[in-house]
């Protein structure tokens, strides 16, 4: 016990400590102003976000602390830079809805901050007690913020069934954890992969699953995806934008760390689970999209099935692969925040419109919109040489290489599939005729969907220098 | 591996003798029991006078307000308790740990306090 009397160096977690003392300070200071600081709120949550991504940029504190627990290395760098910038982008994307829509309530960027600690923390975690906390801490703050438009019945619902199957998911994944800790004795990744070395029970094979079981549903993986397409229909559409981007990214870090730090030794197992997940979850986002007329629910099995395809660079369980996932990850948040924008932005006589046969003759009303729009769709189906066909590239590269044939060539079939339907968003901005203009675009969201459309397009320049980050960062969980 | 798990039989057997003993003391009474139902035998239970209304009635959502709060408090002495108990090996690593953990709460307290949680009206 002398060694607890230490205190431990907090130097790698200089990050989450100004996130977390930001968040109460702002949280004090808006009860004290009133709900007419939210707009400063905003303003200074999003400074907070940014703060944290130069921060994390320029500072060099890798390390391990709290006794192994909590670890800072590239990986996390890379993947909380990518997830503070999904954060911070959907806070301010959040501001011209809330004033229209009259929820500003300064709880929600300061929420936000909260999530994206828990997301910071989840990325970092070296240990089952510190992904179960980070989890919960995300959780619990997506599970208010879906329900932050309390007024409305349907965002409510949203944050009640959200609440519900969360906590069911939440009971899975730590049942999982205490058969893990049941059947090695052990708790931290290092010490789980060393009691593992002598060989593995059945019983750990069960915890593993249920911990994957309870990641999955996070990430909003098939069969655990139930939940995605009614939580981001009822959900405002700023906080639906924010769901499917940070928290997304923040999970597929912490499962890739958990299978690759804790479990390697058992890869032949999840490499089982991973595959079924991905096949599952691509061809049900093909599928299943095609029926859909509203917007948010079909970007709701756009998400699944972008998770899946994600997942089969994990199931290849190589650097190449977790490389490629990395890659995946960046062009997907850059993709998923530019047809939020685009959906922000459809609104017509101050109301939010959700059907996809809005957008018929969006190039003869805002023909730069929809080009952008058509740009991210188009990448979104994975068509070169734009942003998403690199994606799909760079995973369906590491599966082969690992001989999982079947898994690139269903991977490659939902993706013709998937094509369908955002190909049609696009037949009917361009060759349907208008029934209606929008209301103009508010600045900040053009500034978002125009960042977006020239990455997408344009992916071949940032290629390079995005490529070798993800690269080195893969390399230092090997 | 396994000295951990024997570790946990004692607890297994409680369970085991707290499964026979909850349900021989629940299924018992329906073997042996003499039994001779009446109406009033049947009805509801009023101290003396006859029920008269159904007890699962709407009830007003501040009592949940209120129920939640005290838990959260509840919970914080709960968790105070063995702290003090151990402060002495804890160290000032112990020492620390609460007293930020006792920050945040009272931030959270300060935070509902303003927002008129505590207030009925």
């Amino acid at each position: 016990m002398t060694e607890m009397a230490t205190l431990p160096s907090l130097a790698p977690l200089t990050v989450e400590l100004l996130l977390a003392v930001g968040a109460m300070v702002l949280l004090m200071f808006g009860v004290f102003t009133g709900e007419r600081s939210a707009p400063t709120i905003t303003g200074i949550a999003v400074a907070l976000l940014a703060v944290a991504v130069l921060m994390l940029a320029v500072m060099d504190n890798n390390g391990l602390t709290f006794d192994g627990a909590f670890i800072m290395d590239p990986f996390a760098r890379f993947m909380k830079i990518l997830t503070l910038i999904g954060s911070g982008v959907a806070i301010a994307m959040s501001v011209g809805y809330a004033r229209a829509e009259k929820f500003e309530r300064f709880e929600y960027p300061i929420l936000i901050v909260l999530a994206t600690l828990g997301m910071l923390m989840m990325i970092s975690a070296n240990d089952m007690i510190s992904l179960y906390l980070g989890l919960e801490l995300q959780s619990l703050a997506l599970y208010v913020v879906a329900a932050i438009h309390r007024d409305s019945v349907r965002s409510t619902e949203a944050g009640l069934k959200y609440f519900v199957l969360g906590a069911l998911a939440s009971g899975i994944l730590l049942y999982g954890i205490s058969l893990v800790y049941g059947f090695t004795g052990q708790t931290g990744y290092d010490a789980i992969v060393a009691a593992l070395a002598e060989g593995r029970s059945t019983g750990l094979v069960i915890g593993l699953v249920f911990v994957l079981a309870g990641l999955a549903f996070k990430i909003s993986a098939v069969p655990f995806h139930m939940w995605t397409p009614d939580v981001y229909e009822g959900a405002p559409t700023p906080v639906t934008a924010f769901f499917a981007a940070a928290p997304k990214l923040a999970a597929m870090a912490l499962i890739i760390r958990v299978v690759i730090g804790a479990f390697e030794p058992v890869t032949a197992d999840w490499q089982q689970v991973i595959a079924f997940v991905a096949i599952a979850s691509m061809v049900l986002g093909a599928f299943a999209a095609i029926g859909q007329t509203n917007i948010k629910r079909l970007m709701a099995y756009s998400s699944i099935g972008h998770m899946g395809f994600a997942l089969v660079g994990l199931a290849a369980g190589s650097k190449v692969g977790i490389q490629g996932v990395m890659v995946y990850l960046v062009i997907y948040l850059a993709m998923t925040l530019g047809a939020f924008a685009c959906i922000l932005a459809m609104r017509r006589h101050d109301q939010m419109v959700e059907d996809i046969d809005a957008l018929a003759g969006l190039s003869r009303t805002q023909p730069l919109v929809a080009f952008c729009l058509a740009a991210i769709l188009f990448s979104l189906a994975g068509i070169p040489p734009l942003a998403g066909f690199f994606a799909k590239y760079y995973v369906f590269l590491a599966a082969i290489e690992k001989g999982l044939y079947v898994l690139a060539v269903i991977g490659v079939i939902a993706s013709v599939v998937g094509a369908f339907y955002y190909l049609r968003i696009v037949k009917i901005m361009y060759f349907d005729e208008p029934d209606g203009e929008f209301d103009p675009m508010p600045m900040e969201l053009s500034a978002v969907l125009g960042i977006s459309g020239v990455f997408v397009i344009g992916f071949l320049v940032f290629a390079a220098p995005i490529i070798a980050a993800a690269g080195a960062a893969a390399a230092s969980l090997f | 591996m396994d000295a951990l798990l024997q570790s946990y039989l004692a607890i297994i057997v409680f369970l085991a003798i707290a499964l026979v003993i909850g349900l021989g003391l629940l299924v018992a009474p329906f073997i042996v029991a003499y039994k001779a139902p009446d109406v009033e035998k049947l009805s509801a239970y009023e101290c003396g006078f006859n029920a008269f209304d159904d007890a699962r009635m709407k009830f007003d959502v501040r009592f949940y307000l209120v129920a939640i709060l005290f838990i959260i408090f509840d919970l914080e002495v709960a968790f105070l308790f063995p702290w003090a108990v151990a402060a002495k090996s804890l160290g000032w690593f112990g020492f620390w740990s609460m007293m930020i953990f006792l920050a945040v709460l009272t931030i959270g307290f300060v935070y509902e306090w303003k927002k008129g949680a505590l207030e009925w009206d």
